[in-house]
């Protein structure tokens, strides 16, 4: 289908909503950018941006009326596709019973391009390899997707490094670009229910000029990444720096209170936890997101693997830029820059790997 | 603390296992968590007896006991004898509640003269016995189990008792209140509104109850499995925290937590000169 311009969101709202879609856009909420139920354009932040560094958000005012004038907000789509805690099943004496997974349809509006790589990686967790999860794949397909291109990226982005941003080129439903003067989207589909859904909108076909101003949105935001990494070989180059003092030097400042991979959209690592109740014979298993900074993730035999801040750390680093292309064949990277803004302490995955050896 | 009790605690015979709840130096907050399950609480009282209760029953039932929760600190001579009893006629015994995990708010006696305190407050000090230190029922009698919080978590204290009924290791991760934090949706409020909060060195179990309403954490939970506390100071300074504040910060209800205790040191090397030295009056664990 061509590319359209559609000059409000409002009825795409409202029919995403009557196809039974929950909808989840950005909202200003708790001083921050969260991705949360709305029933209308009108809630989406107006004239909000945002200024991210390590450790540091905050949310501005802009002075003009853009919808979607920040960078990634905390929340990625990994709480739809892989939900903090789940019940696996529930047993009394013989008797299991397995619940069926929640799978609630969402569109999420607004997501990146980043979080839309972000998916790509989940997918090959999660849907590659011998084991695909049933219930994944459930969530994710009952997941909409309205990408909407980055215009003003944050201080911690480094989509551009990564190949992954910041315009969406997969993995989604809608894309639209959002432009000024007069304020309106530039939108294309992705799939054929995207196309279905366009079709359904007031809408006229984009012109040059439009293209032309949506191109210029993505070019300048390429030009405006507040890191970079130098990809260049990395895997080796990780993977080599095993011994490195440098460890060390970046354990004093952290924290191993695991934030980073609680916020990093492609960290999926869990736990099981086995529950009884007070009754006889009645017991759960729940899964629930773990990290690799935490001491029971490497415990065996009674103590942890990695007990240290140094090797937790580097376990961290070495999986998402080095030994993920060997497991899954791709960065577990998308530079989204969360793990770097949401550190209380700003330690930033760029510069320590640009200061390794 | 650890895996423990993994054979179920049974009363002989298959009766109902015993349960006694027992106060040293606390507020009662922590077993008043046992009658604030409310909904759970026919439940515990269908699968135990409980025995010994005075907070809920003033009609006492003999020792022993199959487990025996234990609220508050050790901070007089009688004390002392007391505890070793109630080790003594408890198959298992559970610690509840920063006083009886750490020393509790009353440990700030410990970085202050005992003495001083008395005369200044009674009129007659030679009636108070009372030791220099406040401490935790581990420095005294093998614990099987403690846990954490000023006041305890009801979830977390079901957990505890239905664990050691079934003679299994209670699940109670001792990993920092961040990732309760994030699994629960919560803004970062250190990151976001650069409020200071400890969060990301105290353990988790509160279900992050203070970020989730704009609030820093306060470390009711005490030391989180590795705290990194002097990087934490670093950026607590950085948000604009001055030395007292930092020191008062971490000298609360889990001031005599070695990390949190380090903690406030660090912030204030001039601190060290004028404490007592670890372990010089009995009871010290350290």
């Amino acid at each position: 289908m061509e590319t359209v311009v559609i000059r409000s969101l409002e009825p795409l709202i409202a029919e995403l909503r009557a196809r039974g879609f929950t909808v989840v856009a950005p909202k200003a909420r708790d001083r921050v950018i969260r991705m949360d139920e709305i029933a209308s354009e009108s809630e989406l932040p107006r004239g909000h941006g945002d200024e991210q560094a390590p450790g540091r958000y905050r949310l501005r005012e802009r002075d003009d009326e853009m919808l979607f004038g920040f960078a990634a907000s905390p929340d990625s789509a990994k709480r739809y596709t892989q939900p903090p805690s789940r019940t696996l099943f529930r047993m009394r004496g013989e008797n299991i019973e397995e619940p069926e997974a929640e799978v609630p349809r969402v569109a999420l509006l607004g997501i990146r391009a980043c979080d839309l790589a972000a998916l790509a990686v989940q997918d090959r967790v999660f849907l590659g390899g011998r084991h695909p999860d049933p219930d994944y794949r459930k969530r994710r397909e009952a997941l909409f997707l309205v990408a909407v291109n980055c215009a003003v990226p944050g201080g911690t982005c480094f989509c551009v490094s990564m190949g992954t941003g910041p315009k969406a080129t997969a993995g989604y439903d809608l894309a639209l670009t959002e432009l000024a003067g007069p304020h309106r989207f530039v939108a294309d589909a992705g799939s054929a229910r995207g196309a279905e859904i366009l079709r359904a909108l007031p809408r006229v076909p984009a012109a040059e000029a439009d293209l032309d101003a949506a191109e210029r949105v993505s070019r300048t935001a390429a030009e405006h990444m507040g890191r970079q990494v130098d990809t260049e070989g990395i895997k080796e180059r990780v993977a080599g720096a095993h011994d490195s003092p440098r460890w060390q030097q970046v354990a004093s400042r952290c924290l191993t209170c695991a934030n980073c991979t609680m916020v990093c959209p492609t960290c999926f690592c869990t736990t099981v936890e086995d529950s009884t109740d007070l009754t006889e014979g009645a017991a759960e298993r729940i899964e629930r997101w773990d990290s690799c900074f935490t001491l029971g993730f490497s415990e065996v035999g009674g103590s942890p693997v990695r007990g240290s801040g140094a090797g937790r750390y580097r376990q961290w680093l070495t999986h998402k830029f080095s030994t993920w292309f060997d497991q899954f064949g791709t960065s577990g990277c998308v530079g989204c820059g969360r793990c770097i803004t949401w550190c209380p302490v700003g330690i930033d995955v760029t510069e320590e790997l640009a200061n390794l050896p | 603390m650890g895996a423990s009790g993994r054979t179920p605690a049974r009363g002989p015979g298959g009766a109902r296992p015993r349960l006694a709840v027992w106060k040293f130096a606390s507020c009662d907050g922590c077993q008043l968590t046992l009658l604030d399950c409310e909904e759970e609480l026919l439940s515990v009282a269908a699968q135990v007896e409980i025995a010994y209760f005075l907070e809920a029953s003033s009609a006492p039932g003999p020792g022993p006991y199959d487990l025996s929760l234990v609220e508050g600190s050790i901070t007089t001579p009688d004390d002392l004898e007391r505890i070793r009893h109630v080790r003594r006629v408890s198959t298992r015994l559970v610690t509840i509640g920063a006083c009886a995990t750490a020393g509790g708010i009353q440990a700030l006696r410990d970085f202050a003269d005992v003495r001083e305190f008395l005369s200044v407050v009674y009129a007659r000090p030679d009636y108070i016995a009372t030791l220099d230190r406040s401490t935790p029922i581990s420095a005294h009698v093998p614990v099987d189990f403690e846990l954490r919080g000023c006041p305890i978590d009801k979830r977390q204290l079901l957990e505890v008792v239905s664990a050691f009924l079934a003679g299994r290791r209670p699940v109670v991760p001792p990993n920092s209140v961040c990732v309760e934090c994030k699994a629960r949706g919560n803004a970062c409020v250190m990151v976001a509104h650069g409020t200071p909060c400890l969060g990301p060195v105290t353990q988790a179990g509160c279900g992050a109850l203070c970020p989730a309403f704009d609030r820093g954490c306060y470390g009711c939970f005490g030391p989180m499995e590795s705290p990194n506390v002097r990087a934490l100071n670093r950026q607590l300074r950085e948000l604009g925290m001055s030395t007292p504040e930092l020191v008062r910060v971490y000298r609360t209800f889990n001031a005599g937590e070695e990390p949190f205790r380090q903690a406030s040191e660090d912030a204030d090397p001039e601190l060290l000169g004028h404490e007592k030295a670890p372990g010089e009056d009995r009871g010290g664990r350290r």
